[in-house]
């Protein structure tokens, strides 16, 4: 595993295009758990998740020649990453299309239910498996379009153009999605992590 | 805004307000509204937290077999390039 402090990402990047395959191999190191963790979130399944695993990465060697180095080789991975996903995703659900280019109903009003303030450090009340299980249980329970917006902006850190172009959709739309999603989190979070026996009046 | 936000702007708002990509003016406004109205408060802060509790999960290591069989299909692929990946075009024979 590349220790990051020491990891040189457009270094590798260059070496692997000059034909050093060690540099990919150390790239693939250094990035798999992460486009795992990606795939997984989207296609909510480890089989599907590891098949997007080798195919993303078998992809990105294919293509290494083509990257043209106007973006960081990682979100040009994420993005190669995310249409396999998507791909796997549409072909499992064949009742009911996954479209990411889906109309948003922004004059909805955005729900808020659960109105109570967490505990300060939720993070110790749990195991980190536990955390994990946690936080991936919620996240798999959004719709696709809200999950993939989350797990670019919030999770891969993507910006916003970056998250609009890796999905093919418009600013506006990565914005409203990604309000959605962070509103949706909370609720789901805060059923967890709130404070007991407290309540928001109690600041009234 | 020309008037007063309401819970409801501000929730409208929110994720842009996190981020800090708000202008100076909208700012200053929605941080009076959530400094004066507790439910949006706690709203802001839940969301917040929710964010920064996303973004501090490390990834897992994947499986060893997992990253040994991503190794293999890579050491395929090299083998497959380096075996059929060296027929450059012929120049056409200058016979004329």
């Amino acid at each position: 595993m590349a220790d990051s402090a020491q990891f040189d990402e457009s270094a590798l990047v260059a070496r692997a295009k000059a034909g050093d395959d060690l540099a990919f191999t150390e790239l693939i190191s250094h990035y798999e758990r992460r486009i795992f963790r990606l795939a997984k979130h989207i296609t909510q399944s480890d089989e599907d998740a590891e098949d997007v695993l080798q195919e993303s990465f078998m992809k990105a060697y294919s293509n290494l020649e083509g990257f043209q180095g106007n973006s960081k080789f990682y979100t040009w991975l994420v993005r190669i990453s995310v249409n396999e996903a998507l791909m796997k995703l549409r072909k499992r659900k064949t009742d009911r299309s996954v479209s990411l280019d889906e109309e948003l109903d922004t004059g909805e009003d955005t729900v808020v239910r659960e109105i109570a303030v967490w505990e300060e450090t939720p993070e110790q009340k749990y195991s980190q498996e536990e955390m994990r299980g946690i936080l991936d249980q919620a996240i798999g329970s959004l719709e696709p379009i809200y999950r993939v917006v989350f797990q670019l902006r919030d999770v891969e850190e993507l910006t916003t153009e970056e998250t609009a172009d890796a999905l093919g959709i418009t600013i506006p739309a990565v914005k409203s999605r990604l309000l959605r999603a962070r509103l949706q989190l909370r609720e789901k979070l805060t059923r967890f992590f709130q404070k007991k026996g407290d309540d928001v009046f109690a600041y009234l | 805004m020309t008037s007063l936000p309401t819970c409801k702007d501000f929730l409208q708002e929110l994720s842009e307000f996190l981020d800090e990509t708000l202008d100076a003016a909208t700012r200053k406004e929605l941080e009076q509204h959530v400094n004066d109205c507790p439910n949006c408060w706690v709203v802001m802060d839940t969301t917040r937290q929710t964010i920064n509790v996303y973004k501090g999960m490390e990834p897992q290591e994947i499986p060893q077999d997992m990253h040994s069989k991503l190794m293999d299909a890579l050491k395929k692929k090299i083998a497959a390039k380096k075996c059929g990946g060296h027929h450059p075009e012929a120049p056409a024979p200058d016979n004329s």
